[in-house]
């Protein structure tokens, strides 16, 4: 941040939130929260106003899960060795993004990007496999087009795909902001939101594994 | 596929006059607008003040703006929708049901989202900081992108006037209707992409606004010393980042099945069209609360302030707004107990729905013992309260009614449910927001609006507002569905024809409303609100100059106690003077930006080409807006500092006209 | 400007309709033990609501003129906010009514519910509906016929209807003689009702299904038992068969259709269309051209 919003933090712990670093919780008592507060405290609505759309897939999917139209049922196209390598992909970059944190904490920018780096590669493995999984079977006629089933099944893996898609893009973005742009209140209060992203979708993640593909399995 | 997709000269609608005829006259409006704007050389100024602020008093008043050309335009189909159900008794009208069919569907989805929505939403930007005793919202340029975003969603409407046509399924698109097979147009892509595009912007501010209500507010100001209105605000915004995402992954679902074949809601390969009934009233039933729960915000300013007395049982009253809140999440299944759900899950939502009336009820009661023990003055924000509660309580007891399911039977989807929803969003949410903006409309422009003729439009409103209505009850009764194109019964024909007759009536009153203004901005002068404080307020918004600084405030107020600006008032009054001049600090506030403005552009694009198959328009305009976010995340300095003389002379000026009129009034 | 010269004829004809205009043909006018059921509970409902909402919009109104600023013999008690005992009352009041409404809607969502079989020494006479684009087809598998636009019942005699869509949306309503539930594609919904006096009533959707929405309006008939029998012997003996051929034919857009009847119904059509085992309506063919009247 500037120099003038320093000075001006120290000066007007009221301030609304643009730059001061308010040591208020936002409760009411000592006036406005933090800039780190309220922007991570926005995040996590977001956050939970994803989650409400994944909540929505999730119903559609079990609504439809039965509906296979003749087609392949679940258990005839889930395989649980191709969920399991996305899964320890998935989890694994969520464990480096965990490190990139604590880099970002030492202000290392080295590490930060070595680990930030483990952590794209990763998503762009899971990515991958994902893909292999839908083009195998939209090679076998099994498209989101087949039946209704299919339907709810590739829209809702499908959107946690497109969300760690768009995490990877904001992912090579967040690395060009901390090497262009340092260590700032700012960038940090940034990377701060990534990481809660990243870990969200692994929170998905673990949904759609047991809730799709075990119980899919099992059925 | 041709280089521009679907889009061809056939798009325009030559051969309907109606349509082309109002889709000339509103581009040559606009276009005249433009024009005027460039050859005054306004556009500067409204590019660097207006386009690209952030400054949340701005916004809100863009917001409102919007929201009354939309009402306006919801407004002109009903018009056209009363006329041709008179003229089509035993003939077709004048408007075949190709055309009849897209303007009942635009207008339900202008009026509560393009119209209500920004209306709404634009009142809560501009009152919520100000009540809070804070400079502007948690997130200043994300404001300017919901409201752009809004703004492209409404763009993308008006233009299906002139390019296509819009849904012709009414405002809520149920499949299988709404599927490819029978809607293969672009209406219903027109009506995806529009309120996709809305929706996410309603999604932001209530992100936005969440978090300034709970995370920045003056020092002092605990939860239970918030006024009211953001109390509902708080409880709408709640509501928004619940539903609104229903919203957007139910309109995507239908999305795929139109654009890649998906099968969620069609008539073949399994599909469960019940399953988007189901979902999009889950959304659709908590709208109508995060639209009425703002507006029973304003009613408690408006009668506290005008019965001079604080609001009767506060804490009732947001115990009541928080239980509508959750409650409102329980009953969406009360829009269609003829599914045959079977009697014990219709009772459960039948109940449920009931239940919301106790909460409405006890607010309704608490303004009423706000009332008693006060002294009441009858300005226009107070009579559309007074009209408000008669409406509101007519509108609830049918509401009720239609959630007993047996009763529901025989009155579902009837012209009563018509009278109804209108009775509540029109008694609710539209007196309301006319009544804020009455109210507050010196606040925001520094001079008070016209009395006679803001009466003058409430007695034309109201009584044609009754006029109107009242017959759908009874053609209701009388077994007439909503939505009809033309009809043989005889029995219905007085009552559409009284209804036609009350719908001149409201004319009335809205060009009272328009008169109103025109007289209120050439007789400014007169009707000037010196002191910031024209109606004896007692919130925050009050304690600052007409129209605030940009900063709001120069220096944050400490809250002591509910009615923050009140006790200090009476402080000075009893003193005959002011309180100590504060120490001015330098303020440091948001620099404008036009990432707003250059989003809701691309917005526009994306909108615009995926609606009529132009792929790789669609391509550029999602690079476009992802260059947008990145060139907004590399600027270096977001914040401008306004210097402490600067904000020392505004404070003093406005200081020295209330301590001027604090000496001329007599002490109360 | 034909549509003034329309309102210049119309508007005298409407005062020349209004008194004829009574509430003789509404809801509130039940045909039948169902739509007697539904309105009973409709009006207890009112009446339960009336007895709050009358006294509280008049002391509104009491309240509003007593305390107004120029009254000077109304006291002014600015710092009155909280009564418990007001808050209270105020709570209770209408957590009370819902008490109670809810006893009437949990009673009446059972006793009326639209599935249950009606009461009745009478064996009940089997309707099959399918809602088209944009005309009713009434079935009836006991007699073998069909009709299209015209519902004919006999009186006193309980109907049990299996209702489903092979379009879009519908909802099956004859105000008159009571509930209406809606027509689904790939479902199957019932509705039991009874026509206890003779006479025609206003059958309609009342679910918006696209452009030929207002033409989905039919005739409901009730007919003592005996012009009942007459109507099916007349209807067995001509009109044309409905079988294969025929459901594809109405399976095209017609808006407006005249009422005529089937001879014949090929067997188990109307299982076969809720499981969507034929195939579904068209849809519209092309803009602007959907034939109009007949199929």
């Amino acid at each position: 941040m500037s120099a003038a919003d320093t000075t001006i933090a120290v000066r007007d712990p009221y301030h609304v939130g643009h730059a001061g670093e308010s040591r208020a919780r936002g409760h009411g008592g000592g006036g406005p929260a933090s800039r780190r507060v309220v922007v991570g405290y926005g995040f996590w609505l977001f956050l939970l106003s994803d989650i409400v759309i994944f909540s929505c897939l999730f119903a559609a999917y079990a609504v439809l899960a039965g509906a296979t139209a003749d087609g392949p049922s679940s258990k005839q196209i889930y395989d649980l060795n191709r969920v399991a390598w996305e899964t320890g992909c998935l989890l694994a970059s969520s464990f480096f993004c965990g490190m990139a944190s604590i880099a970002v904490a030492r202000r290392s920018q080295i590490l930060t990007q070595v680990t930030l780096l483990i952590t794209g590669l990763l998503g762009v493995a899971f990515i991958l496999l994902e893909i292999s999984e839908f083009a195998a079977l939209h090679a076998k006629g099994d498209g989101p087009t087949r039946s209704a089933f299919l339907t709810g099944f590739f829209t809702l893996v499908g959107c946690h795909g497109l969300h760690v898609t768009v995490g990877l893009l904001w992912l090579g973005t967040m690395m060009a902001q901390l090497f262009a742009k340092g260590f700032r209140a700012d960038i940090r209060r940034r990377f701060l939101c990534f990481t809660m992203f990243w870990h969200f979708l692994d929170i998905i993640w673990v949904a759609i594994f047991s809730l799709v593909y075990l119980v899919g399995t099992k059925l | 596929m041709s280089f521009f997709g679907k889009l061809s000269w056939n798009a325009i609608p030559f051969d309907q006059p109606i349509p082309l005829t109002a889709a000339a006259t509103v581009i040559a409006l606009f276009t005249a607008v433009l024009v005027w704007i460039a050859v005054k050389g306004y556009a500067p100024y409204f590019w660097k003040e207006w386009i690209t602020s952030v400054d949340h008093k701005r916004i809100g008043v863009m917001y409102c703006v919007l929201g009354l050309l939309m009402l306006l335009r919801g407004f002109i189909d009903a018009i056209m929708m009363r006329t041709q159900q008179a003229l089509a008794f035993h003939a077709q009208g004048y408007l075949p049901p190709e055309h009849y069919d897209q303007i009942f569907s635009a207008h339900g989805t202008i009026m509560i989202l393009f119209g209500a929505m920004p209306l709404v939403v634009g009142l809560m930007n501009f009152v919520v900081p100000l009540q809070l005793g804070v400079r502007d919202v948690a997130f200043p340029t994300l404001n300017s992108v919901s409201l752009w975003l809004t703004a492209t969603g409404a763009l993308l409407v008006n233009l299906s006037l002139v390019l296509g046509e819009f849904a012709r399924t009414g405002w809520l698109p149920y499949p299988p209707l709404s599927e490819l097979r029978y809607s293969p147009g672009v209406g219903v892509d027109y009506y995806l992409w529009a309120v996709q595009i809305a929706g996410v912007g309603t999604l932001l501010t209530g992100i936005n606004f969440i978090t300034t209500i709970l995370k920045t507010r003056a020092p002092g100001m605990t939860y239970l010393r918030m006024p009211m209105f953001c109390w509902t605000s708080l409880a709408t915004c709640l509501l928004i980042i619940a539903a609104f995402p229903v919203l957007t992954a139910t309109l995507a679902m239908l999305t795929l099945d139109r654009y890649l074949g998906f099968h969620f809601f069609t008539n073949t390969a399994g599909g469960n069209a019940m399953m988007f009934t189901n979902l999009i009233w889950a959304w659709g039933h908590p709208e109508v609360y995060i639209l009425v729960l703002p507006a029973f915000g304003i009613y408690s300013e408006v009668i506290s302030t005008f019965s001079s007395k604080p609001l009767f049982g506060y804490r009732s009253m947001v115990i009541a707004t928080m239980f509508i809140c959750i409650v409102s999440f329980c009953v969406w299944l009360h829009h269609f107990f003829t599914m045959g759900a079977g009697g014990d899950v219709n009772a459960v939502f039948g109940i449920a729905s009931s239940i919301i009336a106790v909460g409405t009820g006890v607010k309704m009661y608490n303004w009423l013992f706000t009332m008693y023990g006060g002294r009441l003055r009858f300005t226009t924000p107070m009579l559309w309260s007074m009209g408000f509660m008669i409406t509101f309580i007519t509108g609830g007891m049918t509401g009720v009614m239609l959630a007993v399911p047996p009763a529901d039977f025989l009155l579902h989807n009837s012209m009563f449910l018509v009278a109804h929803f209108h009775h509540v969003i029109v008694g609710g949410v539209v007196f309301g927001v006319l009544a804020a903006i009455a109210y507050w409309f010196p606040k925001a422009f520094g001079f008070r609006l016209h009395e006679g003729w803001g009466k003058a439009a409430f007695w034309f409103a109201f009584v044609g507002f009754y006029v109107t209505f009242v017959p759908f009850y009874v053609l209701g009764f009388l077994g007439m569905t909503r939505r009809m194109q033309h009809y043989n019964v005889a029995e219905w024909y007085p009552w559409i024809m009284a209804s036609a007759f009350g719908i001149l009536i409201l004319i009335g009153g809205i060009v009272c409303q328009v008169i109103q203004l025109v007289v209120s901005i050439r007789r400014r002068e007169e009707l000037r609100d010196v002191t910031g404080d024209p109606w004896d307020g007692r919130s925050l918004e009050w304690a600052t100059a007409s129209p605030p600084p940009v900063f709001n405030f120069a220096v944050l107020p400490h809250v002591g106690g509910v009615e923050a600006y009140w006790n200090v008032k009476q402080r000075a009054r009893e003193d005959l003077r002011l309180g100590q001049e504060p120490h001015y600090e330098p303020v440091e506030m948001p620099r404008n930006s036009p990432t707003g403005f250059i989003c809701a552009f691309f917005a526009t694009v994306i909108g615009f080409s995926l609606i009529w198959h132009i792929w790789w328009l669609a391509i550029l305009g999602f690079v476009g807006a992802y260059a947008t976010f990145v060139g907004f995340a590399w600027r270096d300095v977001p914040e401008y500092v306004i210097p402490a003389e600067d904000v020392a002379r505004i404070d003093r000026a406005n200081r020295a006209v209330r301590q001027e009129a604090l000496a001329g009034a007599p002490p109360s | 400007m034909v549509s003034c010269r329309r309102i210049a004829v119309l508007v005298p004809y409407a005062l020349a309709c209004a008194p004829k205009s009574s509430l003789a043909d509404s809801i509130l006018s039940p045909a039948g033990p169902v739509s007697a059921g539904d309105r009973i509970i409709l009006l207890d409902a009112l009446v339960i609501m009336l007895a709050i909402v009358i006294p509280t919009m008049l002391t509104t109104l009491a309240f509003a003129w007593w305390f107004r600023a120029s009254n000077g013999r109304a006291t002014y008690r600015p710092n009155w906010t909280y009564s418990g005992r007001l808050e209270l009352l105020v709570w209770s009041i209408p957590t009370l009514v819902i008490f109670f409404l809810g006893g009437v809607i949990w009673i009446g969502s059972h006793q009326l519910d639209p599935f249950n079989p009606l009461r009745s020494a009478a064996k009940p006479l089997e309707i099959d509906v399918v809602a088209l684009d944009w005309k009713w087809l009434f079935i009836y598998p006991q007699q073998g016929v069909a009709s299209i636009n015209r519902l004919v019942v006999p009186v006193g005699v309980p109907l049990h209807f299996r209702i489903t869509s092979a379009s879009v949306f519908n909802d099956f309503f004859v105000p008159r003689l009571g509930s209406q539930v809606y027509a689904m594609n790939g479902m199957t919904t019932q509705l039991n009702l009874m026509a206890d006096r003779p006479g025609r009533f206003l059958g309609l959707s009342a679910q918006f299904s696209g452009d030929g929405f207002s033409d989905m309006v039919f005739d409901a008939v009730a007919r003592p038992h005996a012009q009942f029998s007459q109507w099916v012997a007349e209807a067995r003996a001509r009109g044309p068969m409905l079988d294969r051929a025929g459901y594809r034919a109405l399976l095209r857009q017609s808006r407006n259709v005249a009422p005529y009847t089937y001879r014949g119904v090929m067997p188990g059509l109307f299982d076969a269309v809720a499981a969507r085992a034929v195939p579904q309506s068209d849809g519209p063919k092309k803009r602007g051209a959907i034939p109009s009247g007949g199929t």
